[in-house]
């Protein structure tokens, strides 16, 4: 028997030089701040919460509806809808703050100097254990091109930041590009701390009797079940090319689901749209891993990382 | 808020696509209030993916009952059902329908299905159940039996339905002792027309309404809204927009309110009608 007891199981995970008490997080934009789910769920017992992306100036988001069922998947098209920095350290961040749980916050931008901008107002605030640069979003002085599909852009920018702020950097990789490995590599070269993926796919879908589109942004993100093999498969391919820590995200609903992600090379985890399903899933994925190293024997979740036959 | 899982006590066909289901929901039966919702997870598993969000039609003791319409998978699926089993909802979410005391005269409009959660504001206000006050609110959301006097208050119900087969609730209004107006579209019982349109008529007639409480489809409460801002009537509306979290994480529920966008599950889903933009619906 090699079982071993629940309590000498270690969940405790370091992706350079942040630390998690264990490897799952709840994901960007689909927690808010933290404060409606705080009603619901022990905020305590996360292994951390990226908060929902925040930006220099407020945004208004984009015009409804701004979501859209697809089979096993969501649409979205929120439009980075925030209160902008200064509403954000204000009265954001200190009820995050009570928590025992790291605090990773989302940054994002449309040029260069908005990112530096933010992380320069964020580097001397305490309690925030990473910044996870969203870089999914598209650069108005590049015709729009999205900062995260350019490894030069990305590079720059990662460079950039890591020149301004001591925080470190969790660069979020989108998965609408034909290598993201490319990307993932230009990260890993300007200085990221660790990476996280995926960002939603992009996707469209249409009303038949109005013939409109169902989102009023046209398109928008897929998110849910229905991108998690695409999810899986770039964790992999992503994890045999950087010796970065990696964050998985895509589709997870449970331990079964997560596993794939830490078998395939992720050091964390983060529950996305399953939250919207089901507000207990993080914590049933923590409490659903540690049955698993019990099962299989094994004391420390780092010996799960990439265990892939 | 609470997330449980609710026994099923009882869920049968009213009239054709329409059904109630009732649910034992000690938790959220305590503190639900007329115009909040609770999201209701149709099945385990991922399709459909979402929760579906429904007003609290009435609440009783420790159950809860929901009035729904069956429009696609999820509520065929709530529709299968059986009694005996178990559903995952959250509740009770929202803001709901606030009231002051003083009222005298109130017209609630329902337009189809949009009278499930009316019923239940009609049947506190009538005072059938103890409704508790709410403290620290600038406005009272809840009236006590003291702040008004039942017989003085003067509740008008206008029902709106496509035919005299598809009216909903009818006995269980006259048994609140309530007025009641009815329209049909095709005319087969009383006023023929929109429920928008008997309303305009009757409010040329009706003096002194203090406050006008409406759930339908969004065409009818627009028509609405913009009748009660020419006669210069408070109005609250209960608005629909798809929901993802329920409960105002996600911001994928918003409408365009006169400040900016509102969250339909968090800020509404009632709401006062000079909130809303209505150009934008
Ligand atoms: C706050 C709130 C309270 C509600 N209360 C009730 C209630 O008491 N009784 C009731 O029967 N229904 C109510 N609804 C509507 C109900 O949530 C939807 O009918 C339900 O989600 C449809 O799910 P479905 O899977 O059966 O249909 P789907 O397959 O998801 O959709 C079928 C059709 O209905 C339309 N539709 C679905 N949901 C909505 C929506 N929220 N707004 C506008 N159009 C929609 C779709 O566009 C589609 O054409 C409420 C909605 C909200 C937001
Ligand atoms: C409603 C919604 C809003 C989101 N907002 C953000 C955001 O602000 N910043 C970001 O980096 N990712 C955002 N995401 C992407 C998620 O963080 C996550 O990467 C993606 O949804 C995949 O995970 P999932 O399938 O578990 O949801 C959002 C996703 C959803 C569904
Ligand atoms: S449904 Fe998520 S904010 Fe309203």
């Amino acid at each position: 028997m090699s079982s071993e007891s629940k309590k000498n199981i270690d969940l405790s995970v370091r992706l350079g030089r942040i630390t998690l008490k264990n490897p799952v997080l709840v994901a960007s934009g689909t927690f808010g701040y933290g404060e409606e789910y705080a009603e619901l769920i022990n905020l305590n017992e996360l292994g951390g919460i990226m908060v929902k992306a925040v930006t220099l100036e407020p945004r208004e988001g984009n015009p409804p509806p701004r979501l859209a069922e697809t089979p096993a998947g969501l649409l979205n098209a929120i439009g980075l809808e925030n209160p902008g920095v200064d509403v954000f350290l204000k009265e954001k961040l200190p009820f995050l703050r009570r928590f025992q749980t790291a605090i990773i916050v989302n940054i994002a931008g449309e040029k260069e100097e908005e990112y530096l901008r933010l992380a320069e107002r964020l580097n001397q605030v305490k309690g925030i254990s990473a910044l996870e640069v969203n870089i999914s979003c598209p650069n108005v002085k590049e015709k729009g091109l999205i900062f995260g599909t350019d490894p030069e852009q990305t590079f720059s920018l990662v460079k950039k930041l890591g020149e301004i702020t001591d925080i470190p950097l969790v660069v979020k990789l989108t998965p609408n590009v034909t290598d993201i490995t490319k990307i993932a590599q230009a990260s890993q070269e300007a200085g990221a701390e660790a990476l996280s993926l995926i960002n939603t796919v992009l996707g469209m879908s249409i009303d038949v009797e109005t013939r409109k589109p169902k989102l009023g942004n046209i398109t928008g993100g897929l998110s849910g079940p229905a991108i998690r093999p695409i999810a899986v498969r770039m964790m992999w391919q992503t994890f045999q090319k950087v010796n970065l820590p990696l964050i998985g995200m895509g589709g997870i609903t449970d331990a079964e689901d997560a596993l794939e992600f830490i078998l395939a090379g992720a050091s964390a985890v983060a529950i996305g749209t399953a939250n919207f399903i089901d507000p207990k899933t993080a914590l049933e994925v923590i409490e659903g891993i540690k049955q698993y190293m019990q099962v299989k024997g094994i004391k420390n979740f780092k010996d799960l990382i990439g265990w892939l036959k | 808020m609470y997330q449980i899982k609710a026994k099923i006590i009882l869920n049968k066909k009213i009239i054709p696509e329409h059904y109630k289901i009732c649910l034992d929901a000690p938790e959220i039966a305590g503190e639900a209030k007329p115009g909040q919702f609770v999201h209701i997870r149709a099945r385990e598993g991922y399709d459909p993916l979402l929760r579906r969000p429904f007003s609290i039609h009435k609440s009783q003791g420790e159950k809860i009952e929901i009035l729904y319409k069956v429009v696609g998978k999820g509520t065929q699926l709530l529709s299968r059902k059986k009694i005996g089993k178990k559903i995952d909802i959250l509740g009770p979410l929202g803001q709901g329908f606030k009231v002051n005391p003083g009222l005298e005269k109130v017209i609630l409009v329902a337009g189809g299905i949009g009278v499930a959660p009316l019923y239940f504001l009609a049947e506190r206000l009538a005072g059938y159940t103890h409704w508790k006050a709410e403290k620290g609110s600038k406005r009272q959301s809840i009236i006590n039996d003291s702040s008004i006097n039942k017989n003085q208050l003067d509740i008008l119900v206008l029902l709106g339905a496509e035919t005299k087969e598809k009216i909903l609730c009818l006995e269980d209004f006259k048994n609140l002792n309530v007025k009641i107006e009815i329209a049909t579209e095709d005319g087969s019982e009383s006023f023929k027309g929109l429920v928008s349109d008997l309303f305009f008529q009757l409010l040329s007639k009706e003096s002194q309404v203090n406050l006008v409480c409406a759930c339908g489809p969004a065409l009818m409460l627009k028509r609405i809204a913009e009748l009660n801002y020419r006669y210069k009537i408070p109005c609250q509306v209960s608005l629909e927009q798809r929901m993802g979290c329920g409960i105002g994480a996600c911001l994928g529920c918003t409408i365009k309110g006169q400040t900016g966008y509102l969250r339909v599950c968090r800020n509404g889903p009632v709401f006062e009608a000079d909130e809303i933009q209505w150009n934008e619906i």
